[in-house]
């Protein structure tokens, strides 16, 4: 890496919080097993993460001892429960700096959480009486980007099929970034949604959002974002990046699968139409119609799912113990090195922005001639997990002109050692192939 | 697990170099799979000259496992009668399924005896089996009775169109 000297008064690398890789990987229990004979080296945390003895101990704690269902019992445990579910849901308001606990939404994963924005707007456009913003037909636009995890793309896919509107993205350049040069024209008078994500989960690029958003607000249109690879990985404000809605998922950050978030803006989930009907969503119940609860119970319907969200919480409070500026800045430094060591790899190719500015820890490439599939098995042979495939994001594979490709990703936890295991993994794909 | 378990020297050979690949004329019909969770794709024709298989041609991309496969296939069925040919299938089918501990038939699988090792990789057993669903689908569209063969294909299959 060359080092630049940082003009004074700007903030200098000392500033920069750290900690301790080491002590935190002894928090993760399954980091100490071996793969193949070797240790493991887990670096496929953008697919899931792994799990600390806190959030695992949290889970086992809920059952043990406060294991109840939520808002619906007087009695002791009942009661606990639903503190524990409720001060969850407070802690992730937080995390986010939402301004109040009722704009966060408990849903299974960001997959859900995309569905359900996506059918509010089904919802309010049969009938009438829909909020005119959730309003859609045809002439509307919905845009999303090239660079979408799947389930960014067929929710509005099939929202479309349903009410006639036209689906539109933005391109992604050679480089990996969004194309926004189209903007004014994308994003126009007749565009309902914005919808896009933060962070690819192929690429790694995190999007500047601020023109985008700055678009959108002047042609009134709604902004939801794909957090699910950013809000892991780096401080989220959403206060900041002026959404109207964002997506994310807990198993991507130390939690739990089964648990996921939709942080909406109070006003606008207020005038959403519930999209699950059930027990826990009704204000009062007749045999000739119900009203509903207010957010976020109107979206809640059913019994949630109460032990990982108690654990969501207890994962948010360990990410806030280490720190999320310094994981961020944990994780920028692995990439800035990662980049370089992968560069010396003969004829390998990296998909996405190749230095470490604007992108996160996730690394697509591909390698000369031989098939991902076949790099992830050698690579899984030297106790190195990596993902390959098209990993949700056809689109980005056609965009780039290969059928799927080999990703390593990192967080918290990876270590330079883990990545130099990558690079000598690679060596030994190359002889195998060679 | 040993890797050069799954990566015998007979796969890699059919993989670098393909016996018989490519597509050709003229042809009874063909199918075209591909397995949706890595992108891997193959196309398989068949022609008969009564009840034999003149030729077994095929194209595709992706894995060594799953291109090796259709390599094999290529040399295996082409020059069979439909009958034996569907032996071999089944045989290959049932390896495949065993998880490692189903011992091939040498006399009837030929090279295909290297896949044994894939049948340990539940992940790669259907990179393996992707050209030998596709044969038998195109086998069954030229008319050719398939019903001795084996039934827990779950990939996509769609008619080529181009
Ligand atoms: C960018 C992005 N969006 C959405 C998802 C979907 O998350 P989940 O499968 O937890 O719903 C993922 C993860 O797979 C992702 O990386």
């Amino acid at each position: 890496m060359t080092s630049i000297a940082i003009p004074p008064g700007m903030p200098q690398y000392d500033d920069v919080p750290r900690y301790d890789v080491e002590a935190v990987r002894a928090d993760f229990p399954i980091l100490g097993r071996e793969v193949n004979g070797h240790p493991m080296v887990y670096l496929d945390s953008a697919n899931t993460s792994q799990k600390p003895r806190q959030v695992l101990d949290a889970l086992r704690q809920h059952y043990e001892r406060h294991n109840g269902n939520v808002s619906r019992s007087v009695h002791t445990v009942g009661t606990e429960a639903t503190e524990a579910y409720e001060g969850a849901r407070a802690k992730v308001a937080t995390f986010i700096n939402a301004p109040s606990p009722d704009e966060v939404v408990f849903v299974k994963n960001s997959t859900e959480a995309i569905n359900l924005v996506a059918y509010a707007f089904s919802n309010a456009s049969v009938g009438a009486g829909g909020d005119p913003r959730f309003r859609l037909g045809p002439g509307d636009e919905i845009v999303i980007s090239e660079m979408e995890h799947h389930s960014n793309i067929v929710p509005w896919q099939l929202l479309c099929e349903r009410t006639g509107a036209t689906l539109r993205w933005f391109p992604v350049t050679d480089g990996g970034r969004l194309d926004e040069s189209g903007l004014e024209e994308l994003v126009n008078e007749r565009t309902k949604l914005v919808s896009f994500v933060h962070m690819s989960n192929i690429l790694g690029t995190i999007n500047a959002t601020a023109r985008i958003t700055e678009r959108v607000r002047q042609v009134g249109a709604l902004l939801l974002l794909d957090c699910s690879q950013s809000v892991p990985h780096l401080p989220v404000d959403v206060v900041d990046l002026d959404a109207d809605f964002i997506a994310f998922t807990g198993h991507k950050m130390c939690a739990p699968s089964g648990i996921g978030v939709l942080w909406g803006r109070g006003e606008l989930l207020a005038a959403m139409p519930p999209v699950f009907g059930g027990g826990s969503m009704i204000e009062t119940v007749a045999m000739t119609g119900s009203t509903y609860a207010p957010p976020p119970a109107r979206f809640e319907a059913g019994t949630p799912p109460i032990a990982e969200a108690v654990a969501l919480g207890a994962a948010v409070d360990y990410l806030t113990g280490i720190g999320m500026r310094a994981i961020q800045w944990h994780e920028k430094e692995l990439t800035a090195y990662a980049l370089d060591a992968l560069e010396t790899v003969p004829g390998l190719r990296i998909f996405g922005p190749t230095v470490p500015v604007g992108r996160g820890g996730t690394i697509s490439f591909g390698l000369e001639g031989i098939h991902p599939h076949d790099v992830g098995q050698v690579l899984d042979a030297e106790g190195v997990e990596v993902r390959v495939g098209h990993h949700c994001a056809r689109p980005v594979c056609v965009r780039f002109g290969v059928p799927a490709t080999t990703r390593a990703s990192f967080y918290l936890y990876t270590t330079t050692g883990e990545v130099d295991a990558l690079v000598r993994g690679l060596e030994q794909v190359r002889k195998v192939f060679g | 697990m040993q890797v050069d378990q799954l990566y015998q020297e007979i796969i890699l050979d059919h993989y670098k170099h393909p016996h018989g690949r490519g597509l050709r004329e003229p042809y009874a019909a063909e199918a075209h799979h591909v397995n949706p969770t890595c992108g891997d794709e193959v196309t398989i024709r068949v022609a008969l000259d009564d009840d034999t298989l003149s030729d077994v041609s095929y194209d595709g991309m992706g894995c060594s496992i799953s291109q090796a496969s259709a390599s094999v296939l290529h040399e295996l069925l082409t020059g069979r009668d439909t009958g034996q040919a569907f032996a071999v299938h089944a045989a290959f089918v049932e390896l495949m399924s065993g998880r490692g501990q189903v011992t091939p038939e040498e006399e009837l699988l030929g090279d295909a005896v290297a896949f044994a090792g894939v049948a340990r990789y539940p992940a790669r057993v259907k990179c393996a089996l992707l050209p030998w669903m596709a044969f038998k689908d195109a086998a069954a569209r030229a008319g050719v009775d398939v019903e001795a063969g084996n039934e827990d294909s779950n990939e996509r299959s769609e008619v080529k169109t181009a």
